[in-house]
């Protein structure tokens, strides 16, 4: 009942904010906030692996409001999982605070009391985020202060406990991140380099962690495990017309932690990317290392659970249906080796490959592999694990992702695209599916259309295949081809639009191919939207299978499930 | 709880609201130059229209392609200066550049890796867009993209203008 309650406080709270939050008013500050509800109901279906949960119905909500005057910023998130919608961490319990702070904002300096989220150049040291639609929230509770001591030099230094659970209530990591980051702008900083065309920013970083250490044994050895644990690192970013470069390496003393199996070993981690590009052609190009550089503020846990760093995926996040939920591939954090070239180009317009409006072309090459290394035996063994001999990829592959698209506008009215992938993927590297073990080789074509109906209707469709490869495996005593994995799937989508208010859209993914004639399944499923400017409500019925949708023009990760999908989301 | 709850309920009953104004946050260009965001409303001469996408944002592509090749008209008519709000967080935020001198935008683009902006601007999801008038105002806003939006916010801009 005090929930409820509070709920509708809330609520009650936010209507006058919507209701006077256009009109001028004096110098007593001003209010803005948001709200995003998800409603589900469940039912079971054991043929896609939909779960009831007791509760029978999920419901997460958040509500933002953050108050400013001047120089003066204050913010507080109210959530609630009543119960948690399943895929969300599942001990999120009840309602309560998550989220406050407030802060202060001077030309020189900047300070933050309570929660706050911060990146140090590209997050391989720190980074401490909010991605709401997978739960994950690593935000730091404590003190932040920012420094701008001279025009182009930037000091930032913060001390705090990270978000890791929710009871009715925040609660923290047991360890304590301190840390510092400091860059420079040799442009800004220098006045005889103000005009130069090239631009440079150099940053260096320090991270530790203090979590109280006992001893752990191995073997017959007893080792005591690190109190504190230090990482450091440099970066650099340099920038020339069309021209950049971009490089960051990190380090990390030894951090027995449950990702590297209480191993001793030093983290080490390094980041490349180099990109040219000129009025309708863009190549971009990335290298990325990364051994044994897992940090989080609790070394006893593992997965989403309290990461200190972000280590990027090479690859690129797909949203076609099929593309992006059967293989999406995500870091070994362990180690891993990789790179991507990556190439978009416009074909000119009006010429005879890119017709009236311009023919938009891009392909993707993009590669991981296990590291180069070499086992340790005897107490090394035990202590350090193994050896890395260099940077060259090692014997498993991981992930190949090669894409391509192309698409063009043929008339005011009529758009179309084309777009090919083929992943060589590892399931046991990233597990995405307990069906198979080892590489799947998948193909998927997508053709999408666009059909302007008439002033404000339109008419988008997708059509999807994926074909994976086949393996040679004994039935009844014979040798067959068995296709690998799940097998082949199909995806039609149809999505009207009633711009600029409505929106209605059904899709069918149909796993036509599955070894297991039982398991050929159609997943359907409809939705229907109404957005009023910076308020959407939108209405889903059906059986979703897991992954990331983009439907009505937002993507979201959900699980597997199986019944109504109430969301709305509001901001003023 | 119930006491912050109250504070709150105090604060929004009495506090005298103020028309939503753009927040200062720095963030950087494409050239690696650091701007405050809210500098565009102060020194614009006509409305802003803030864009916030992610380059695996289909629909956000579709929408800022779109208002790509009625832009310069836009802007004789009405004097709007379009900024694209770039979510991309470390895993893509390189590829924005290409992919942005690839299809031609004439935008300001910004990075906001972090979603520092996006979380100031109350932005739950991508595309959202906001359009801002001379003085500093959210005068419209849209939180999805579909063929046709364009016309709605065309209109708006013709009113700003007049």
């Amino acid at each position: 009942m005090n929930r409820l309650l509070s709920l509708a406080l809330l609520a009650g709270a936010c209507l006058p904010c919507a209701l006077l939050a256009q009109h001028d008013g004096d110098d007593t500050g001003q209010i803005t906030g948001n709200v995003q509800l998800l409603f589900q109901t469940y039912q079971e279906d054991s043929l896609i692996g939909a779960q009831v949960p007791p509760s029978k119905t999920g419901f997460n909500a958040f509500g933002n409001l953050i108050y400013t005057k001047g120089d003066f910023a204050a913010g507080v998130r109210y959530e609630s999982y009543l119960d948690p919608i399943l895929g969300y961490p599942g001990r999120f319990r009840g309602s309560g605070i998550g989220y406050r702070y407030a802060s202060y904002n001077k030309e020189k300096f900047q300070v933050t009391i309570g929660n706050f989220y911060e990146q140090f150049g590209s997050g391989l040291l720190l980074r401490a985020y909010e991605e709401r639609q997978l739960g994950i929230d690593n935000a730091l509770d404590g003190f932040r202060l920012v420094a701008m001591p001279a025009r182009g030099v930037q000091i930032k230094g913060l001390i705090g406990k990270q978000r890791l659970d929710f009871d009715s209530g925040l609660i923290n990591s047991a360890g304590t991140v301190r840390a510092f980051d400091g860059e420079v702008n040799l442009n800004d900083a220098v006045e005889r380099w103000a005009t130069a065309g090239t631009r440079v920013t150099l940053g260096a970083s320090f991270v530790s962690r203090f979590q109280p250490g006992s001893t752990i044994s191995k073997d017959t050895l007893v080792l005591q495990l690190p109190n504190n644990v230090a990482s450091w690192g440099y970066r650099a970013m340099v920038q020339k017309g069309g021209f950049q470069l971009m490089g960051e390496y990190v380090r990390k003393i030894n951090d027995p932690n449950a990702d590297n199996g209480y191993t001793y070993g030093e983290g080490e981690g390094i980041l490349l990317n180099a990109g040219w590009s000129t009025k309708g052609l863009g190549i971009n190009l990335g290298f990325k290392g990364v051994d044994n550089m897992q940090f989080r503020s609790d070394r006893n846990l593992q997965l989403f659970d309290l990461p200190i760093n972000y280590i990027p995926a090479i690859t690129k996040q797909h949203t076609y249906n099929l593309a992006a939920t059967l293989y999406p591939y995500a870091t070994v954090v362990q180690g891993e080796v990789g790179w991507s070239a990556e190439v978009f180009y416009t074909i000119p317009r009006k010429s005879k490959l890119g017709g009236k409006y311009g023919t938009k072309v891009s392909f993707q090459y993009a590669t991981a592999s296990s590291l180069d290394t070499t086992g340790l035996t005897g107490v090394d063994g035990a202590v350090y694990g193994y050896e890395r001999n260099s940077w060259r990829a090692g014997t498993d592959l991981y992930i190949r992702d090669i894409n391509f698209d192309i698409s063009r506008k043929f008339s005011k009215g009529f758009k179309a695209k084309y777009a090919f992938f083929h992943f060589d993927f590892n399931t046991l590297a990233t597990p995405v599916t307990t069906d198979y073990k080892g590489i799947v080789n998948a193909n998927v074509h997508v053709v999408e259309t666009q059909v302007r109906i008439k002033k404000g209707h339109s008419l988008r469709t997708e059509l999807q295949a994926m074909f994976t490869g086949t393996d040679m495996k004994e039935v009844n005593g014979e040798m067959k081809e068995v296709k690998q994995d799940k097998g082949d799937w199909a995806t039609v989508l149809a999505e009207y639009s009633v711009s600029p208010h409505w929106f209605f859209s059904v899709l069918d993914q149909y796993n036509f191919g599955n070894p297991n004639p039982d398991q050929r399944v159609h997943y359907l499923y409809g939705t229907v939207g109404r957005i009023e400017g910076a308020h959407r409500l939108s209405v889903g019925y059906g059986k979703r299978r897991e992954g990331i949708f983009c439907i009505g023009g937002v993507c979201r990760a959900v699980p597997a499930s199986n019944g109504f999908e109430i969301t709305f989301t509001s901001s003023f | 709880m119930t006491r912050t709850l109250l504070l709150l309920v105090t604060l929004i009953t009495f506090g005298h609201l103020q028309a939503q104004d753009i927040p200062s946050i720095s963030l950087k260009d494409l050239s690696d130059q650091t701007i405050d965001t809210r500098a565009f409303v102060e020194n614009a001469e006509g409305p802003v229209l803030f864009c916030f996408w992610a380059t695996w944002c289909s629909p956000c592509k579709r929408e800022l392609n779109n208002y790509s090749d009625l832009y310069p008209d836009w802007q004789d008519e009405t004097g709007v200066e379009l900024v694209a709000v770039s979510i991309d967080d470390p895993r893509s935020m390189m590829r924005v550049k290409p992919y942005v001198n690839s299809v031609s935008w004439d935008y300001t683009v910004l990075l906001d890796p972090n979603k520092a902006f996006a979380r100031a601007m109350q932005v739950n999801n991508v595309p959202h867009t906001f359009l801002v008038d001379a003085e500093g105002n959210v005068v419209w806003q849209h939180n999805n993209y579909a063929d046709g939006d364009e016309e709605e916010l065309y209109e708006e801009l013709l009113k700003l203008a007049e």
